[in-house]
């Protein structure tokens, strides 16, 4: 049933999937209000796939209820389909069509009219920066502009709310840059956008909130500076390149915080969890220091990471993928 | 759940009229799309065309010497049938394949998330399949013409023997639709297509008389579709005592339309399962 008058183009309660014996979503719950961004974080498996998949019809849920832009996406599955977009992993480029015709033949199957077809394609070529290679096979391409081609397919109809199923993954720096600038616009024109990543700087960069998906189930949930204060907030850290000073340094920063200062004696390192007022501890570490004659090498503030995060809500590490950009993984 | 919006939700739905408009129209339009993908591979074009002539020309001129045909037209008038029986079941590795590709790459997965009506998927595969499979029969029949192939029986008669072939494939392309989405594996699909379209072809009337096989082999030849089929085509196409066209027509329009019945339903019900 329609509700055109809710707050939240997405609604998720309750929602379990299972495939025989896996269980893929444990009771799922989140809502996304219109025109925000909500980023799902987890490993490889966690079932972040599966959620995008039901949240767009192509898997019905075991149980719960999924609500997209007021329509239920079991009882009013087609009417979910009019309002949503959905881009994924795999494109649905055909690389043998041109970028001008792929978009064409996206809107036609979207029931546009022939001449707003003709318009709308034309306006994303022009927008997502294929404009100049339009008319060539998109297998000419570069793995970016592929992409570009695909998620402006995925936007032919203008639909409200957007699912991205890792946007960024295959991409190199520039690829993700390009496309973070892109989905950044699209937000500020009001779409709503759900967008799975392994990526802790991708969620961080665009999500409003992030909810950190575990073996089926949501971990933790927050923006993403609530979530890094969950893990205790600022870290100041500093090395000390004199062993023989280290006790020194030590009883220099004792009372910076109420938490206690830890010591990794072989690398000379000193943290202090300095909770929200790291500005101020600094300074005053820095008075510290100086007055107890100690002296230290990289002494810095640091912002938990969302690394950081997945490591104090799982006990998983994050692993650096091949192409250094750090991402969360399971235990190896 | 306001009666507004309970208004607004019975108007969002669109009327039996206008969905059937938009399946004909998706369908139309994945057409389109499959055989514009035809067309921009030269090599794919060339293959699916010359495949069918290499059989033509290494039948008549290589094997052709060395069968004797019943009829008065020689090898060559019993030859060009049965090719073009076999080409229309080849052609359906392009369908299995090509929607075994469609839903491991997750492009089936993105038509099912649009408003784009469900069967536009595989009825726009099986009609852009059969419009590739008629242009191949036609160029197929003119490189027949050229090494002494004639039609003996009239336009009527060569008219049906085309459409029989027509409906024969798209009978074929149901069950390869099938295979395709129900193994999902490009390279399965094809070995599996081997294993059943080889043996249904070759033995057959296709390319040799029944007569010159072994007895127990005769017993499966002589009444498996593919034969039916060719028999009833090669009397349309030729005429004459030898070609009876009945019971073949009728038998082969019955095993089309079973399998027909039996193949869609399972091909629609693997494409809703992809994924």
């Amino acid at each position: 049933m329609a509700d055109v008058n809710t707050a939240y183009a997405i609604e998720v309660a309750g929602l379990h999937k299972s495939f025989g014996k896996v269980h893929a979503l444990r009771g799922i719950d989140f809502a996304v209000p219109r025109g925000s961004v909500l980023g799902m974080l987890g490993p490889n498996g966690a079932g972040k796939t599966t959620a995008v998949r039901v949240l767009t019809t192509l898997l019905r849920p075991d149980s719960g209820r999924v609500v997209v832009e007021g329509y239920d996406v079991v009882r009013d599955a087609a009417a979910v389909r009019r309002r949503i977009g959905l881009a994924g992993q795999a494109t649905a480029i055909q690389l043998e069509l041109t970028g001008r015709e792929n978009l064409e033949i996206m809107g036609r199957l979207n029931h546009m009219e022939r001449r707003s077809v003709r318009g709308r394609a034309a306006e994303l070529l022009e927008r997502f920066d294929i404009a100049d290679a339009a008319d060539r096979p998109a297998k000419t391409y570069s793995g970016g502009m592929q992409r570009r081609l695909d998620l402006a397919a995925s936007l032919i109809a203008e639909p409200s709310v957007l699912f991205l199923d890792e946007p960024t993954t295959g991409l190199d720096p520039y690829g993700r840059l390009g496309m973070w600038a892109i989905l950044r616009e699209l937000v500020d024109r009001g779409t709503t956008l759900l967008l799975t990543t392994q990526y802790l700087d991708e969620a961080d960069e665009l999500a409003n909130t992030v909810v950190v998906v575990d073996r089926g189930e949501i971990i933790a949930s927050g923006t993403p500076n609530q979530l890094k204060d969950q893990v205790g907030g600022d870290l100041l850290e500093f090395t000390v390149p004199d062993r023989g000073r280290l006790d020194d340094a030590l009883h220099a920063v004792v009372g910076l915080s109420d938490a206690a200062p830890t010591v990794e004696t072989d690398a000379r390192r000193v943290k202090v969890p300095v909770g929200n007022r790291g500005s101020t501890a600094l300074i005053e570490a820095v008075r510290r220091l100086d007055a107890a004659g100690v002296e230290t090498e990289n002494l810095a503030l640091h912002r938990p990471s969302l690394d950081d995060v997945f490591l104090a809500v799982t006990g998983h590490a994050a692993e650096a993928s091949p192409d250094g950009v750090a991402k969360v993984g399971a235990p190896s | 759940m306001t009666a507004v919006a309970e208004v607004a939700y019975t108007r969002s739905r669109p009327s039996a009229a206008q969905m059937a408009r938009w399946a004909i129209s998706d369908a139309l339009v994945m057409t389109r799309r499959n055989l514009l993908v035809w067309m921009r591979v030269p090599a794919y074009i060339v293959f699916t065309v010359v495949q069918p002539v290499i059989f033509v020309l290494l039948f008549r001129y290589v094997f052709g010497g060395a069968i004797h045909a019943p009829g008065s037209g020689g090898y060559v008038d019993y030859l060009m049938p049965g090719i073009i029986g076999q080409t229309a079941a080849f052609a359906t590795f392009a369908t299995a394949i090509a929607l075994a590709q469609e839903a491991t790459k997750g492009v089936i997965d993105r038509f099912r998330a649009m408003p784009m009506a469900r069967s536009a998927v595989l009825a726009g595969r099986l009609l852009a399949d059969s419009i590739r499979m008629l242009i191949v029969i036609l160029v197929i029949i003119g490189v027949g013409y050229a090494v002494g192939f004639r039609f003996q029986n009239g336009v009527v008669g060569a008219v049906g023997m085309v459409a029989l072939a027509e409906a024969f494939g798209i009978a074929v392309c149901a069950v390869s639709a099938f295979v395709g989405l129900a193994i999902k594996d490009e390279e399965s699909v094809q070995a599996f297509g081997l294993i059943w379209i080889f043996p249904l072809t070759f033995v057959s009337s296709a390319f040799v008389p029944i007569a010159t096989m072994p007895g127990w082999l005769q017993v499966f030849a002589n009444n498996q579709p593919v034969t039916l089929v060719i028999n009833a085509m090669r009397s349309m196409a030729l005429g004459g005592p030898q070609f009876p066209l009945n019971p073949a027509l009728w038998e082969s329009v019955l095993w089309l339309a079973g399998t027909l019945i039996v193949f869609i339903p399972l091909a629609v019900r693997s494409y809703r399962r992809v994924g």
